[in-house]
């Protein structure tokens, strides 16, 4: 089995707190795998070392072979690892229909082209792609609005599109569902495990709702405090007592 | 309000027939001079090429002047060293603010927001000083740039055109640049910007500018490289400055260094955002009304205001003038001053939100269905 993500013992300090200690992860070509463990553990932080956004203080970020460690966001991009993020990062200010064109116009031109006198009218690829994409997450409707007038649901909805319009090899997922309502968190499920059927997109989701996790998930990290404590199958994590211990129990609770 | 026109061939015949009919309709609002004419065609100009970085990118450039310069500058070389005609040195003078905007753009775009706004600005004040003092023999310092008998203009004497007596006058194979033949340059040459302008906000390209103002962050998330981007659109933007300072040269042909003055960048930020910023035609309009109300309000002193308000009693006239009379002559940029904040505060989207919302009140009152995308689009751009 080849690895398509390998995470080699990544340390990163904030001032004196230690947010990942040697941390080492594998992500299986293919495979859906969540990290999930309670607010503070370091999901977000291990997702931004991954992309480029935080520079990690030791350790090594190997993607497809290639380290990804300072390399620039656009071209970690284009290697094929897109991440989705937590907060909605939405084009507020354009229409939904752009707000997906725009990233399949990235997959198609590359970091930058200087294209000022093709119409973007005449972009049929790019459009019809994006209505399609559209129509899957049920957004076709909204094609038009203003994405900043869209209910949160609906933005992270239209995030998760942008993501997926890329197809890219992985697909880090930060918190796909939270904040939707139930429908819709379904739907989401069964679209991503669509795509892993249609594509075999390699996912890395954190996530803190446990049914989304055991529905998707062929693997399961547990970071607490920094530090993986324990990786498996659902089944594995789920009878592992250091994870109840640490977090699952009191989660399910809730 | 974005022009709902999906036809560009309709937007472009709408548009050159306004700018082609100017000297008629220039003719109600009592500016049908040719000289006022140049000028609308030539800000116009200006402040299309400042819209496509400060309308579509966000970024606020403060020392677009210094283009504008660069282009006078240039022309007013070319007119001494090669040719009276005017292609060459428009031609040349828009190329070499399009090397300044490359240089200055490169450094300025390190930054963003308010940093690159100060950091443009320091740069037209060097730019300023360095023609205004230091590189006096190129620039002629604080008397300007100007034509004489004396300059060698190869290219014309290569071609033997004939030596007039006074300082020659610029020209287009021929057709002389002054009057009104100066003003129908001047607007082929906005039509032609116009129209650049108009493929640029309709691209891709201008698709991925208004993505960046939106949300830079996750542009490059996206797989853009945002800094080739900026850049571009601010050359762009640079050369249209130019293309209108070496206008203003065949127009006029002097330069001085006050062309570069922080005054002159100001100026077309207001003339943008007065008129509507990232709007296609709101920055035209900006332009017009920005230089039409300079043309006549400063033209106005204390003895034409008793001549206006005579109709009222002797007392009332008197007040009026004083209250008036600061506001006109050489204080009317106090006059713009106000304009403009009341457009600020009560029209964010400019003149063209303003526009929007009058054509839409008239619509809800003579019974048509108030179109509610046209209103939410007047809001948003």
């Amino acid at each position: 089995m080849s690895y398509i993500l390998e995470i080699k013992g990544v340390n990163k300090t904030f001032g004196g707190l230690h947010a990942l200690a040697d941390v080492n992860l594998q992500i299986e070509e293919g495979e859906t795998h969540a990290i999930i463990g309670p607010n503070g553990a370091g999901k977000s932080t291990l997702l931004n070392c991954c992309i480029g956004r935080l520079i990690p203080d030791s350790g090594s970020v190997t993607f497809n072979g290639k380290n990804m460690i300072g390399m620039e966001a656009h071209d970690i991009n284009h290697a094929g690892m897109v991440r989705v993020f937590q907060t909605p990062e939405i084009f507020p200010d354009l229409s939904i229909l752009d707000n997906v064109m725009i990233p399949a116009l990235a997959k198609r031109d590359g970091t930058f082209t200087f294209n000022p006198f093709k119409k973007m009218a005449d972009q049929h690829d790019i459009h019809d792609e994006a209505m399609s994409i559209l129509r899957d997450f049920s957004l076709d409707d909204f094609a038009d609005h203003i994405a900043s007038s869209m209910s949160r649901g609906n933005k992270r909805r239209l995030e998760l599109a942008m993501g997926l319009i890329q197809h890219p090899s992985l697909l880090l997922l930060d918190e796909p569902t939270a904040g939707m309502a139930r429908h819709d968190t379904n739907n989401t499920i069964e679209l991503l495990k669509e795509m892993k059927r249609q594509h075999g997109t390699t996912k890395v989701i954190i996530e803190h709702d446990m049914h989304v996790v055991f529905s998707l998930a062929d693997r399961i990290s547990v970071l607490a405090r920094g530090h993986i404590i324990a990786t498996g199958t659902p089944d594995d994590i789920r009878n592992d007592p250091k994870v109840k211990e640490a977090y699952l129990g009191e989660s399910e609770d809730e | 309000m974005k022009i709902s026109i999906k036809s560009n061939l309709i937007i472009m015949l709408i548009f050159i027939t306004i700018v082609l009919s100017a000297p008629i309709w220039g003719k109600v609002i009592g500016a049908a001079y040719p000289d006022l004419l140049q000028k609308f065609a030539i800000f116009a100009l200006f402040a299309i090429g400042f819209n496509i970085l400060f309308g579509l990118t966000g970024y606020l450039s403060f020392g677009h002047a210094t283009f504008l310069g660069v282009g006078s500058y240039t022309a007013v070389w070319m007119f001494k060293l090669f040719s009276m005609n005017v292609l060459p040195a428009i031609i040349l003078g828009t190329l070499m603010s399009g090397v300044f905007a490359y240089i200055i753009g490169y450094l300025s775009l390190r930054r963003s927001g308010i940093y690159f706004s100060i950091l443009t600005l320091a740069f037209a004040q060097m730019a300023y000083s360095l023609a205004y003092s230091v590189l006096t023999p190129i620039t002629n310092g604080e008397t300007g740039l100007q034509l004489s008998q004396q300059d060698p203009r190869y290219l014309d004497a290569l071609f033997g055109v004939a030596v007039s007596d006074g300082l020659p006058s610029t020209n287009f194979f021929g057709l002389s640049m002054s009057g009104y033949s100066g003003f129908y340059f001047c607007a082929v040459i906005l039509i032609i910007g116009f129209y650049v302008s108009l493929k640029i906000f309709r691209s891709p390209y201008g698709l991925k500018l208004t993505a960046i103002k939106s949300n830079q962050k996750r542009m490059k998330y996206t797989g853009f490289n945002t800094r080739p981007y900026l850049l571009s659109a601010f050359m762009i933007s640079g050369m249209y400055a130019g293309l209108a300072g070496s206008l203003m040269a065949v127009t006029d042909p002097l330069a001085g260094a006050e062309r570069m003055q922080w005054t002159a960048s100001g100026e077309v930020v207001l003339m943008t955002i007065l008129g509507g910023a990232g709007t296609l035609i709101g920055p035209i309009l900006g332009a017009v009304i920005i230089k039409y109300f300079e043309n006549i309000f400063s033209a106005l002193n204390t003895a034409e205001l008793h001549s206006i308000f005579s109709f009222m009693p002797k007392f009332m006239e008197n007040i009026f003038v004083f209250i008036t009379n600061p506001f006109v002559g050489d204080g009317w940029h106090l006059m713009l001053g106000v304009l403009f904040m009341l457009v600020v505060i009560f029209l964010p989207g400019g003149v063209l939100e303003g526009l929007g919302k009058v054509t839409n009140l008239f619509k809800r009152i003579l019974g048509f269905k108030s179109t509610k995308q046209g209103a939410s689009k007047g809001e948003s751009s």
